[in-house]
């Protein structure tokens, strides 16, 4: 018997497909997530939006505050580190969280390595631009990948730029020779073995989700048909006037991504969304996506 | 003969069981409504979050319908759909669907860390003799009552059990490249 293989982490992410991540700062929101049909909850002190308030350096949370959700539900429980901060990555695994997001939302603990997530058994997942940051995470052991988008904003335009970015570049890639490919991930900054991978698979190695500004059911159903897989919602539910049917909204349109007659229903007097940031107000060091590379 | 086998496509790696099914050359059907459950001759229930997926049955109305396809046609549940096609459950936040006498027991290996991938012994399969299963936050069988019938253990444990036209297994097989329990499946519609 073998625990917590590459095999066994990606098999996770694929188990979350479909479904909907959200981001919760208390057991009570834990439960609301869950019984909306959340496939995970991510636990974090500060919801994004907050973050961005508070300003200063953002940290792991505090693991009892994590703790009091890992026991009020039954979904997997993700939590956040610092790009870098295998210390971090650490405790997070020894209190078993079941997936790991090494997240440009904290303020990064190292401006040159990412984590060698290969050494962990819990599994990763890690923020993309582009299909090359996807496979150097990859290629350092993510078992998922997500686009960053720009947390805390409820503006999805980041997170479609990410996401149109790299299914743009997979296709690309397809079309390509195979005597093609080395310089074409001399390009991308990418391992070649992962891009000769990709090329032969047509799709990222690993799951491919969305996050980063996602805020209704209509947004979330423009990234699913952009080619996301699941979707992660930070800011989005907890800020918003109701976050319960909101939440079970977002749920419903992930399913039925492709149903408008669902998606009008499920969009249908849901209440104030959060509010949301326009990125020309938001200067370029404040933008979250810009960290990490 | 023309078979079409839908997949619960509510939540979860439905998409790696419709993979599967294809690479053995028959056609599948990504089930979001009940009522596509007519066009289909089997169903498989894949993993996902048996959480997530008694909500979104709830919501549009599968239980009944689902219930009624299980008396005519096979159905298949793997992982999460193991405990939904469970009569018993150990959390009331799961609501299954009863259509096999055993009781389920979500997450009984412990949390993601504790996932794991073991080669079990297939006295029913033919061909290899072992079969590598891929366990993820994967329930347990708790109870095998009267009319079920187990089909493989591993640690002594049942992990795939059958009652008539019904299958529950507790691991992944559409994430290996092992298709021998999905032609198994197939054989049942075969009857």
């Amino acid at each position: 018997m073998e625990k917590a293989t590459f095999e066994t982490k990606v098999g996770l992410a694929e188990m979350l497909k479909g479904g909907v991540i959200m981001d919760v700062t208390n057991a009570d929101q834990a439960k609301i997530a869950e019984d909306a049909g959340a496939v995970a909850v991510m636990a974090l002190e500060r919801i994004p939006a907050d973050i961005r308030q508070a300003g200063g350096v953002s940290r792991m949370s505090d693991p009892a505050m994590i703790a009091a959700i890992q026991e009020c539900v039954s979904i997997p429980v993700m939590a956040k580190c610092r790009i870098g901060h295998f210390a971090e990555a650490q405790i997070l695994e020894h209190m078993k969280i079941d997936f790991i997001d090494e997240s440009e939302v904290l303020t990064p603990a190292d401006e040159a390595n990412h984590i060698d997530k290969h050494q962990f058994k819990a599994p990763f997942v890690c923020g993309c631009r582009d299909l090359g940051e996807a496979l150097r995470r990859i290629g350092e052991g993510a078992a998922m990948i997500r686009t960053k988008g720009e947390a805390g904003t409820g503006n999805v335009v980041e997170a479609v730029r990410h996401m149109r970015q790299v299914m743009g570049d997979i296709r690309r890639l397809t079309t390509l020779r195979e005597d093609e490919m080395m310089s074409f991930a001399k390009n991308l900054g990418a391992p070649y073995e992962l891009v000769k991978l990709t090329a032969k698979l047509g799709r990222l190695p690993v799951p491919n989700f969305a996050a980063g500004g996602i805020a209704t059911p209509a947004d979330a159903s423009l990234m699913m048909q952009l080619g996301a897989e699941a979707v992660f919602v930070g800011s989005g539910i907890f800020k918003s006037a109701d976050p319960l049917p909101r939440a079970k909204a977002i749920v419903e349109s992930v399913t039925h991504y492709e149903d408008p007659e669902v998606l009008l229903r499920v969009s249908t007097n849901l209440g104030e969304a959060m509010v949301g940031i326009e990125m020309k107000d938001l200067p370029e060091e404040e933008q979250l996506a810009k960290r990490g590379w | 003969m023309a078979r079409k086998i839908g997949v619960l496509a509510l939540q979860g790696d439905f998409a790696k069981h419709m993979a599967m099914l294809e690479t053995l050359g028959v056609e599948t059907l990504a089930i979001k409504k009940p009522q596509q459950l007519e066009e289909c001759d089997a169903l498989i229930i894949p993993g996902g979050e048996s959480t997530t997926l008694t909500k979104l049955m709830v919501k549009y109305g599968f239980y009944e319908p689902l219930r009624e396809f299980s008396r005519r046609h096979p159905v298949m549940g793997t992982c999460a759909g193991a405990i939904l096609v469970a009569k018993d459950v150990d959390d009331p936040r799961v609501q299954p669907l009863g259509l096999m006498n055993i009781a389920a027991k979500r997450n009984a290996y412990g949390r993601q860390v504790d996932s794991f991938v073991t080669d079990i012994n297939t006295p029913m399969l033919a061909g290899a003799p072992t079969f590598p299963a891929v366990f993820i936050r994967a329930p347990k069988i708790s109870a095998v009552r009267n009319g079920v019938e187990i089909l493989m253990s591993s640690a002594g444990e049942p992990v795939m059990v059958q009652e008539g036209n019904i299958l529950a297994v507790t691991f992944h097989p559409e994430l290996t490249k092992d298709n021998r329990i999905h032609r198994y499946f197939l054989e049942l519609t075969s009857d």
